[in-house]
């Protein structure tokens, strides 16, 4: 199943997003990397690496981000990660992750979930 | 020659400069950002400065890349990964070097630049700290062209930062948080921009 992290300044908010895909994906694959390694608000390194040891698989790993730092940090994890297998996908983070972990827990792959992705953007609310 | 030890050296004296800076650089975040860059930049310097000591023998290319490692670990906003890329280039430029020319350095010093530009999806004028870096490195090679040595080149690079960290001022940021106040961000100088300059000025005071 491809893995999914939920990456976001605050903690609980990364926490919340991950434990909100139950309602639709009770057993998807996610993990959470929010705030710093003390809990405050910003990104970690080390906890978006360690996030992405969890959850990673052959099937490979999509990450969501909230904004600015998170995306640039995210980005030198994968940098150093050294896997082809683990990506970004731009999207609003509450949506994509509700989508993303549907789609891994149907068994779709990394390519299809990151398609469907880039279309929950641009879907209206209303 | 410029060797790990004079590096090393201004290296600290940046740290300090950060730290001391602290609540200033911060108070600039406030209204444009989510202020916190004094702190998260004092962050990061503080494990800079730890580590410097022990790389006392190390290559050039080695201090900066842990000096950028470091950053990238420990700034927790968008400095992390910026500054982080910016010196973990440098390293890059400078692998296995234990010494280097001024041109080595301009040479790694554009790398650096170059990968802030990739990393943030960025370029000058958009009130970033490129704002600052851009115009410091051409300066800097500007003076050199002419044969100034490199503590003049080195101050030339301060003021063309200082001026381009005080031009942000005028501009609308369309890139960070910064985007997000759009026009009323006008009259408010970059952090970032500002926290290169400091750096900038601790290297010319202290080559």
């Amino acid at each position: 199943m491809v893995g999914i992290v939920i990456i976001s300044h605050s903690q609980n908010l990364a926490e919340s997003v991950a434990e909100y895909t139950t309602i639709m994906a009770a057993g998807a694959n996610v993990a959470a990397a929010g705030g710093t390694e003390d809990g405050s608000f910003g990104t970690s390194f080390e906890k978006i690496y360690q996030a992405i040891e969890t959850v990673d698989s052959e099937d490979g790993v999509i990450l969501l981000m909230d904004m600015g730092s998170a995306v640039m940090t995210a980005e030198m994890v994968i940098e150093a990660y050294g896997s082809d297998k683990v990506v970004m996908a731009d999207c609003p983070l509450v949506e994509g992750a509700v989508v993303a972990t549907i789609d891994a827990l149907g068994g779709m792959s990394r390519d299809e979930i990151l398609a469907a992705l880039a279309e929950v953007g641009k879907t209206p609310k209303f | 020659m410029i060797k790990s030890e004079a590096v090393i050296t201004i290296l600290d004296k940046i740290g300090d400069k950060i730290i001391a800076e602290k609540d200033y650089l911060t108070e600039l975040d406030r209204p444009i950002g989510d202020n916190d860059h004094g702190i998260n930049m004092a962050k990061g310097f503080t494990e800079v400065k730890k580590k410097l000591p022990a790389m006392a023998e190390q290559d050039l290319g080695t201090i900066f890349k842990t000096t950028g490692m470091t950053l990238v670990s420990t700034v927790g906003g968008s400095s992390g990964p910026l500054y982080g890329t910016a010196f973990m280039k440098m390293g890059m430029a400078l692998t296995a070097k234990k010494e280097m020319s001024f041109l080595e350095f301009l040479t790694a010093l554009k790398a650096g630049i170059d990968g802030v530009g990739q990393r943030g999806r960025s370029t000058v004028e958009e009130a970033t700290m490129l704002d600052a870096m851009v115009p410091a490195y051409e300066a800097m090679e500007a003076s050199f062209a002419e044969k100034q040595d490199a503590k003049a080149a080195l101050e030339a690079g301060a003021a063309a930062a200082l001026a381009g960290a005080e031009h942000t001022k005028d501009l609308v940021a369309t890139k960070g948080r910064a985007s997000y106040v759009g026009e009323r961000g006008i009259g408010h100088q970059d952090p970032g921009a500002t926290s290169f300059t400091f750096m900038m000025q601790t290297a010319a005071e202290n080559f």
